[in-house]
């Protein structure tokens, strides 16, 4: 799935982003007066040098009343201004702030309603930089550059006043030295962006590439592969460093030409001015004040450099955060307009049902089924047949293409999710568990769930023994993703989570394969008698399920093949049949 | 806690030991730079002075005289864009050589801190989670040398500091007590702001670790979100983080936005002092008006720059935090020790394990006293209950991690005397957790073969063959040279094992190892792969996690753990017989069928 919105324009993108997060704009004008208050603090200097010049200087001796009047105005000034400084800053920091913890909130909940998330498992560690590393980079921008920009502008448009009020014809000498820049900037934008992006680019193949080497740490070694990576890894962070080294000397390169073109203007404006003076249109003050203005119409200039590259950053970043954010949930909750259905047996029916993953070949066709209520039925067939596809469709972590699933003769496309997420729990083959106690595990199924439940649960499904057997019972920590415990025990604990959580269709997809036999069969009677009155569907390759079950759903190449309970198909021709004494001539003794 | 921290050197002594490593790493990048911030930092100061000698010898005389005389004017224009120029070249030189400096840095670290990575035992990354050492690799590393960037601008400033105090005193001694009063004061207040902000930064630092902790959590386990309709209360959990977070960085905000207007605040306060006292000076008529410009105007140009002090100590917590860290990994040791053996000869080897005890934690073992043989070509299945400890024995066996106690020996040779690389070129391990390189589906297969001499394309579809793999292999849009990965095709899990195994049986190992390595594929499937490797098999020892009795029968052997501890040993008829245990396990299919059979007869006869 391709994330949408990545062309957006840097303008449109700023105002998506501002709409997304309000709490930027709160208070905006009060916090642009206090900049415009706190910048104008910096027009003292050159307004002081020019009276203190023209005035106190004047005359054989200095008016020293006046210039003590006029440097204690402007400390109160500065004074003042550093006030307005704190807190234009101090308002900045928290709306911003504010702003980018709704934009994580809304992007970490957007996320989980996205269908590339349980489908394509690569992706996760970028959608976790989208909210995180992304959202960072508009921060910068935001709590320094953004205002750095406003600043800027309105200093470099006071100056140019001042400067115009001072001599418009020096002005006019600035202004015409600093046209060209108007031409080159954009050109080395382009260039940093250009870089900027490769540095990017560079940055994640070179995580990936360490990432390898953690991650990947048994296989490294069981195959003595260390070299090899190692050999990746060099070259990773080689074509990283120099694609920063690269971008660092643009910048070098342009960063000063600003100053440089700077000092030419000073150099016109000490020429022009001295011409002009001696033809008695300006006074020795405002030439001096000019140079003065002219380091404040520079220094924003120099600092648009920097802000423009932060400004990239930001755009980029913020384009990546609404890249998932406006990426449409394929799987969308209906929510209040949606149905909620009352608890109990649950009926569910597949209506001519189709699905193809966008651009592929269809994966599921024409398939219609009903499976009643309080009916244990197994799923069967080989890889790739459509048997994944089918839970997905039923517990709707996607939509058919065609045709429709009915809980209740409703369409799941109606239904509620805290309705549908609380009648049909899913158990999947890899039993992720949270970095926390297995107490704290087998209650995410139920949260209000209490340590007896937990254990009665355990009990019932004759996991006691095994739970007893770990050395601090439920306390017991199973680290990241549950990898102090073994596979199976992983999928026991999943398993323990999902029942706890009590649903009206308890769906296993390959839930006990790391499981050993006695256990899984142990499991199997215990669910049976637990889940007496519900329904249950059991996705296996292990057949002794479908031996067990009221029904057997046969499916082949994307259809069901085959319905009927275990006695009657096994002794039918047919793809079960073939199933089955594959399946026994592999788990029996004879 | 804190007592430990007192006793520890204080951060500016740590950060400066930290800069310290990387000037005497690239000394003469870092030379270079430091003399290019140097003639920046002069010639700011001489712009200042161009400025000045402008205002006297030019300007004011020409306002004086009504008439300017062209070869001054002109020698003060050249004069100023001169400055300028060199200034530039300055900063140039000083951007890209700090660049230089600290990419190399960052580059240098990462390479150590991942040869680390690959040079540690498995023991070591059992103890450390996996986003620890990534972040080691990535934000430590650019947190210890992030100073590196500000670092030669600051030495630059100091020497501008240096010169501008230098040319105020050759002004005039009363106008440079005013400049040594607001020097010391700015770089008094950085440190002050310094001290205040490091561990609000700090601490801020920690919580977006925490933030990304938990999306990376919460999306791992996104199906189980799902699936228990628990995404609102995802969403609550992250929001928590996200929100402390937030106040952090208000706090961090807050810090922030008293000091930097004092410090732009007091350069200007310094200006204001500079005119008054100038002015009385002035009427003293100790300065000229024009060496009271350019004081001025030095103070003005001083006023930013200044700054990159304040820039360089800001850095300094997080980089000694960053660097402490990564130079936890450098230290790290016990890596693994190997002998000088060799596993000469061909065919399989012959396997012994003796009195193996293994434990994650000492008090919990994992294994206890695992003994038993496994001879050359032969086939042993190792049986256990869920958690008995079959794949830590396989982890044992290809020594990704030592025992505690005890030994394995392979044709009687420990594994610990063995030369490096020669367990992985004999031995082949395929775990049950499959993982596959972002890389091509050949480099994938061909990857323990990288020292050998180049795999035939014949031998990589052999074993595809044989894994049950060159069907969707030949299917994939590019063949071998498939992309897998974040940017690449996406596989199903049975898919991945069949190439976990391919490249297992690439190498034709001499013992090979598989921990439940079918278990994401369908009996059908599995049966083909395991008929495949009994007829080519007889140049391997193989030692086989399994529950299937497919997977078991074809074992000579059978191995039976409960609770880490072998229970019995022997032909699996022979352990079908006596151990009640290993019967009760393996035959649980079928006497769970008999049972339903019985009574499926008594309702019908009932």
């Amino acid at each position: 799935m391709t994330m949408q919105a990545e062309e957006r324009s840097a303008v449109a993108t700023l105002r998506r982003g501002l709409a997304l997060s309000p709490e930027f704009v709160v208070g905006l004008p009060v916090t642009l007066t206090l900049a415009v208050l706190a910048t104008l603090g910096r027009l003292i200097v050159p307004i002081a040098i020019q009276q203190v010049i023209d005035r106190g200087l004047r005359g054989a001796a200095p008016d020293l009343p006046f210039i003590r009047n006029a440097v204690l105005l402007c400390a109160v000034a500065v004074v003042l201004s550093a006030v307005c400084g704190y807190l234009m800053n101090v308002r900045l920091y928290r709306s911003t702030e504010s702003g980018l913890a709704t934009l994580r909130g809304k992007g970490f909940r957007h996320v989980h309603d996205l269908s590339v998330l349980t489908q394509n498992t690569e992706r996760r560690g970028a959608l976790v930089s989208r909210i995180t590393g992304d959202v960072d980079q508009i921060s910068t921008f935001m709590q320094w550059g953004g205002l750095m920009i406003i600043i800027s502008v309105g200093q470099l448009l006071i100056a140019s006043v001042l400067m115009a009020v001072y001599s418009w014809q020096l002005a006019l000498v600035v202004w015409v030295c600093f046209v060209p820049m108007a031409f080159a900037v954009p050109r080395f934008q382009r260039w940093v962006a250009k870089a900027y992006t490769i540095v990017r680019e560079r940055t994640g193949d070179m995580l990936a590439a360490v990432s390898e080497s953690v991650v990947g740490s048994t296989v490294i070694r069981a195959y003595g592969s260390e070299e090899r990576t190692a050999r990746r890894v060099d070259e990773a962070v080689d074509a990283h460093r120099s694609a920063q080294t690269r971008a660092q000397k643009i910048i070098a390169f342009t960063f000063p030409i600003t100053e440089l073109v700077g000092a030419v203007a000073i150099a016109g404006v000490v020429l022009v001015g001295v011409w002009l003076g001696v033809d008695g249109q300006l006074t020795p003050g405002r030439l001096v004040a000019f140079l003065f203005l002219i380091t404040l119409f520079i220094s924003p200039l120099q600092l648009a450099t920097e802000v423009l590259n932060d400004a990239q950053n930001a755009v980029a970043g913020w384009r990546r955060v609404l890249g998932v954010l406006d990426t449409p949930t394929d799987v969308a909750d209906p929510g209040e307009s949606g149905v909620t259905l009352p608890r109990g047996p649950i009926t569910v029916a597949f209506d001519r049902v189709g699905f193809s993953y966008p651009g592929g070949p269809p994966v599921l066709h024409d398939v219609s089924l009903e499976i009643a209520p309080r009916t244990r039925v197994a799923v069967v067939g080989e890889t790739g047949s459509g048997k994944t596809t089918f839970a997905k469709l039923l517990t709707r972590l996607m939509d058919p293409t065609s045709g429709r699933v009915l809980v209740d003769g409703a369409d799941l496309r109606r239904l509620r999710f805290s309705s549908l997420r609380s009648r049909i729990v899913m158990v999947p083959q890899d039993g992720f568990l949270f970095d926390a106690t297995l107490a704290e595990n087998i209650r995410f199924g139920r949260p209000t769930a209490t340590d007896d439940d937990i254990t009665l649960a355990m009990t019932e499904l004759g996991l006691a023994d095994w739970l007893q057997g770990l050395p601090a019972g439920l306390a017991t920590p199973v680290g990241q993703r549950g990898e102090s415990l073994s596979a199976g025990e992983r999928q026991l604990v999943a398993l323990a989570r999902a029942y706890l959580a009590d649903p009206d269709l308890l769906l296993l997809d390959e839930a006990t394969s790391a499981v050993d036999p006695a256990t899984e069969v142990r499991l199997a009677r215990a669910l049976e008698s637990v889940t007496r009155g519900r329904t249950s569907v059991t996705i296996a390759h292990r057949l002794s399920t479908a031996e067990a079950a009221d029904e057997v759903l046969v499916f082949e190449h994307g259809r069901v093949v085959q319905r009927g309970p275990h006695d009657r198909l096994v002794r039918q021709e047919g793809v079960y049949a073939d199933l089955y004494a594959s399946w026994t001539s592999a788990a029996h003794t004879s | 806690m804190s007592s430990e921290r007192d006793r520890q050197p204080s951060v500016m002594l740590q950060g400066i030991g930290v800069i310290g490593h990387a000037v005497k790493t690239e000394p003469h990048v870092f030379t270079g730079a430091v003399l290019a911030s140097a003639l920046y930092g002069t010639m700011t100061v001489a712009s200042s002075w161009a400025l000045g000698w402008a205002t006297e010898n030019a300007v004011l005389p020409a306002f004086r005289e009504g008439r300017a005389t062209t070869a001054t004017l002109l020698t003060a224009a050249l004069f100023i864009v001169g400055v300028a120029v060199l200034k530039a070249g300055g900063v140039m030189a000083r951007r890209t050589l700090a660049g230089i400096m600290q990419y190399r840095m960052q580059a240098r670290s990462r390479r150590a801190v991942t040869r680390q990575y690959l040079r540690l035992p498995l023991a070591w990354h059992h103890r450390h989670p996996t986003g620890q050492l990534l972040s080691n690799a990535s934000s430590d590393v650019e947190a210890a040398w992030a100073p590196l960037a500000p670092l030669p601008m600051a030495v630059g400033v100091v020497v501008m500091l240096v010169t501008a105090a230098v040319a105020i005193l050759l002004v005039d001694p009363v106008l440079a007590l005013v400049g040594f009063l607001i020097f010391p004061a700015i770089a008094a207040l950085n440190l002050i702001y310094q001290r205040r902000l490091s561990p609000l930064v700090m601490k801020a630092q920690q919580l977006r670790a925490e933030v990304s902790e938990i999306a990376h959590e919460s999306f791992d386990g996104a199906l189980v979100v799902k699936t228990l309709g628990r995404e609102d209360a995802e969403a609550l959990r992250f929001q928590a983080k996200a929100e402390r977070l937030r106040d952090a960085n208000i706090g961090v905000g807050r810090i922030r936005g008293l000091f930097d207007p004092l410090l732009e605040g007091l350069p200007t306060i310094g200006v204001l002092a500079v005119l008054l006292v100038g002015s009385l000076r002035l009427a003293g008529g100790d300065v000229t008006s024009g060496a009271l410009i350019q004081v001025a105007y030095l103070f003005t140009l001083l006023a930013f720059p200044v700054r990159a002090l304040g820039w360089v100590l800001a850095e300094l917590p997080r980089s000694v935090v960053g660097w402490t860290r990564v130079r936890e990994i450098l230290d790290a040791t016990g890596s693994m020790e190997f002998g000088q053996a060799r596993l000469s000869g061909d065919g399989p080897v012959g396997v012994e394990v003796r009195g193996v005890r293994y434990g994650y934690t000492p008090e919990a073992p994992v294994l206890s006293d695992v003994s038993f043989d496994a001879p050359p070509g032969r086939t042993v299945a190792v049986v256990g209950p869920t958690g008995s400890g079959k794949s830590t024995l396989t982890q044992i066996l290809v020594r990704l991690v030592d025992p505690d106690d005890g030994r394995v020996l392979l044709d009687g040779t420990d594994l610990r005397e063995v030369a490096k690389g020669g367990v992985s070129a004999a031995a082949s391990l395929v775990p049950q957790q499959t993982f596959l390189f972002d890389d091509t589906v050949r480099a994938n297969i061909t990857v323990g073969n990288d020292r050998h001499e180049a795999v035939s394309d014949e031998r990589v579809w052999a074993a595809l063959r044989l894994a049950q793999a060159d069907g969707f292999v030949s299917a994939l849009p590019d063949g071998l040279d498939t992309r897998i990965g974040e940017r690449g095709a996406t596989l199903s899990g049975g898919q991945r094992q069949r190439l976990a195994l391919a490249r297992a049986l690439v190498g034709r190992p001499r013992l090979l190892i598989l921990d439940d390595a079918t278990s994401s594929v369908d009996a059908q499937v599995e049966g083909r792969i395991l008929r495949g490797l009994r007829d080519g098999s007889s140049d391997s020892t193989v030692i086989v996690v399994a529950y299937r009795m497919a997977t078991i029968a074809l074992a000579d052997d059978v191995v039976y753990l409960e609770h880490g501890r072998v229970v019995d040993h022997g032909p699996h008829e022979l352990l079908l017989d006596r151990c009640q245990g290993y019967r009760d396990l393996v035959t649980a299919y079928e006497r769970e069928e008999a049972g339903r059979a019985a009574l499926a007869d008594e309702e019908i006869s009932a």
